[in-house]
């Protein structure tokens, strides 16, 4: 109901249940829920590759947009904007999701390196170092092209306001993969955050396991960063807040944090355009404003002091 | 009582060695440093014979190569020159002060914070130079204050600085997203070549304070620098050897940010430079922590022929710190995966 131009209870109603009115107010509505569902199930997403990179990982600061998965996702999808002149959400989908790969598996290789393996520091050192690398590559793509330009200024400050019902089409098959994988393996993730020693003695098998916890973590926050633009922090955010209310039982944690992803992000997105009005403010820079300061208090926090 | 003067000798000699390289080091950076301002001042679309040049550089009127040479690439060099050198330095004090490579301004976000502050004034403002520069050292120490009280509490951490550096630097990043979304389209070119790090365009006007700052701090890191090497060998050592260790932090920390949100102001954030000169002149001099000259010649040489490269080598001009950022980023990365490999993290 809220927004750039408040509508009234009738026109919202005229919008959600008579479809033959076609009142300027009845179209902003449907417009509106097109743009609340994409951004339920981008949170949703999101919120899920959070807890899948966190468990994975056994690490509290894994997030796709920190360990610069997102960064991946947006280097690939520019490419393919200035190379190949690729323009419909079909394809930056399959390209954001390779780059998405491409960069969880380098940034998880370098960081599990030398002793310890791969301890929140180093992956976050990783991921930082990875991201920084790749936007310049960005950079020096996009300097010469100034239609890329001014596609990636919207793309890349990350926004639900793209979205539309084709969008959500597209996005839907990614979505149920994911939580498919991520659900069904939940209570073996559950076994592994005892040590991967003890998950095999109880009939688990590491590798694939973690295998799969990332393919899945990366479909999803590579599908939703190739529609939305990069988003972060909902996966840390919906994960930290999650497990501090019901503890770290993945099989909840997981159905929890997808709902507290999409809470989050739909949240975010209604409330930056009510303080933006007539304007909006993108989401993607309010979930940094967010997101950031838990981050720091992590940091603070006496598990991670060890480090 | 023998065997010791032998080790004394020992010593000593090492340390005549290492004067002399650090001498050999430093000249040679100096020449490699005035053969690079030199083709700076020559190429471009015309090339100029050097005559033609020491005539124009010396007041003499000759149409053409007086406009190019004083008004395009006479400042265009010098703000290569100051801004790598203070991109060079600040970098390295950083980097030598926290004991680790990875901690350098970019890592930390103090550019961003000086990012902020200039495409704030760039695109909301429309203001002046000067208002720029300090807008930027306002940023910069801002964000470092920020950063002081938030690291602040329990023991000092590396890793603790450099996450709480990520994030605010996740919060800056967002906001200058957020002020090129909003800005209108004919300041947006602008803000976005600014936010690269770019000579392009760089005048005669607008050198000034970045040259007062490099010259007047330059010094004070030179003759706060001795003491870093104290610093260097750990809290309780230094305080026990008579250095104030907080007020010595203080000193070089504020000096540096200015050199860096001065340099930053004029010429952008040019990516990778305060990164990568610490590290080159410790490998080329040794480690040490008097290698403060050095790394400023470092910055000023990776500066310069990253703009030479940017200019000459590719059908489009691609400004200096995309260069910089494609040259530093794998090194990065590298450096990172040595020291997981050493176990230093």
């Amino acid at each position: 109901m809220l927004g750039a131009r408040v509508v009234s209870y009738q026109e919202l109603m005229d919008g959600l249940f008579y479809t033959n009115q076609d009142s300027y107010g009845a179209n902003v509505v449907r417009k509106r829920i097109s743009r609340t569902v994409f951004s339920l199930c981008c949170g949703v997403a999101l919120g899920i590759a959070g807890v899948l990179m966190q468990a994975v990982t056994r690490n509290p600061l894994a997030d796709p947009s920190i360990l610069g998965v997102n960064t991946g996702a947006t280097l690939f999808v520019v490419i393919g904007i200035t190379l190949f002149n690729i323009t419909t959400a079909g394809e930056y989908i399959w390209l954001a999701l390779i780059g998405a790969s491409i960069t969880a598996v380098f940034v998880f290789g370098i960081g599990s390196m030398g002793r310890g393996g791969a301890t929140p520091i180093k992956l976050l050192l990783a991921g930082a170092a990875t991201s920084a690398a790749l936007s310049s590559l960005v950079t020096a793509i996009i300097i010469p092209s100034a239609y890329a330009q001014d596609q990636f200024r919207f793309w890349q400050v990350g926004s639900v306001g793209s979205g539309n019902w084709d969008s959500i089409k597209i996005f839907l098959p990614f979505l149920i993969v994911g939580l498919l994988i991520a659900f069904i393996s939940a209570p073996a993730l559950n076994a592994l955050a005892l040590g991967d020693d003890v998950a095999t003695s109880l009939g688990v098998r590491p590798g694939i396991l973690r295998a799969f916890a990332i393919i899945a973590g990366v479909v999803l926050c590579g599908a939703a960063t190739a529609l939305a633009g990069p988003i972060g922090f909902i996966g840390l955010l919906a994960t930290h807040a999650m497990r501090f209310v019901i503890g770290p039982d993945l099989r909840f944690l997981i159905p929890m944090s997808a709902l507290a992803g999409a809470i989050i992000l739909t949240f975010s997105d209604v409330v930056g355009r009510l303080i933006a009005s007539p304007g909006e403010l993108e989401v993607g820079i309010l979930t940094a404003f967010i997101g950031a300061p838990i981050l720091i208090i992590l940091a603070k926090k006496s598990k991670v002091r060890s480090l | 009582m023998k065997n010791q003067s032998v080790e004394v000798n020992f010593i000593m000699q090492g340390m005549r060695q290492r004067r002399r390289r650090w001498l050999f080091v430093t000249t040679l950076l100096v020449i490699l440093a005035v053969v690079l301002s030199s083709a700076m001042l020559l190429l471009g679309n015309t090339i100029y014979p050097v005559h033609i040049v020491v005539r124009t550089l010396l007041g003499e009127e000759i149409s053409g190569a007086n406009f190019a040479v004083n008004t395009i690439r006479l400042p265009r060099m010098l703000a290569g020159v100051f801004a790598g050198f203070a991109f060079g330095v600040g970098g390295y004090v950083f980097q030598t002060m926290l004991r680790n490579p990875l901690a350098n301004p970019n890592i930390l976000g103090i550019t961003s914070g000086s990012s902020v502050a200039a495409v704030f004034c760039i695109t909301v403002l429309h203001t002046s130079n000067s208002t720029i520069s300090i807008a930027a050292v306002i940023g910069g120490l801002a964000t470092v204050i920020v950063m002081y009280l938030l690291a602040r509490g329990g023991t000092f951490s590396i890793g603790r600085i450099i996450i709480i550096g990520i994030a605010i630097q996740a919060m800056l990043d967002a906001v200058i997203s957020f002020l090129l979304l909003k800005s209108a389209q004919q300041d947006i070119a602008g803000a976005i070549r600014w936010l690269g790090g770019s000579l392009n365009g760089s005048k005669m006007s607008e050198l000034p304070p970045l040259i007062i700052v490099v010259l007047l701090f330059t010094p004070i890191i030179i003759i706060f620098g001795k003491q870093l090497g104290i610093l260097e060998l750990g809290e309780q050592m230094a305080s026990s050897l008579g250095v104030s260790t907080d007020r010595l932090r203080i000193i070089l920390i504020v000096s540096s940010v200015f050199m860096i949100a001065i340099a930053t102001a004029t010429t952008g954030p040019i990516a990778f430079v305060s990164f990568l000169a610490g590290p080159i002149a410790n490998r080329l001099v040794g480690v040490s922590s008097s290698n403060i000259l050095p790394a400023g010649l470092v910055g000023v040489n990776l500066v310069l022929i990253a703009d030479l490269i940017g200019q000459f080598a590719f059908e489009y001009r691609f400004p200096v710190g995309v260069i910089t950022g494609l040259l530093g980023a794998p090194y990065l990365i590298y450096l990172l995966i040595r020291m997981n490999r050493k176990g230093e993290l």
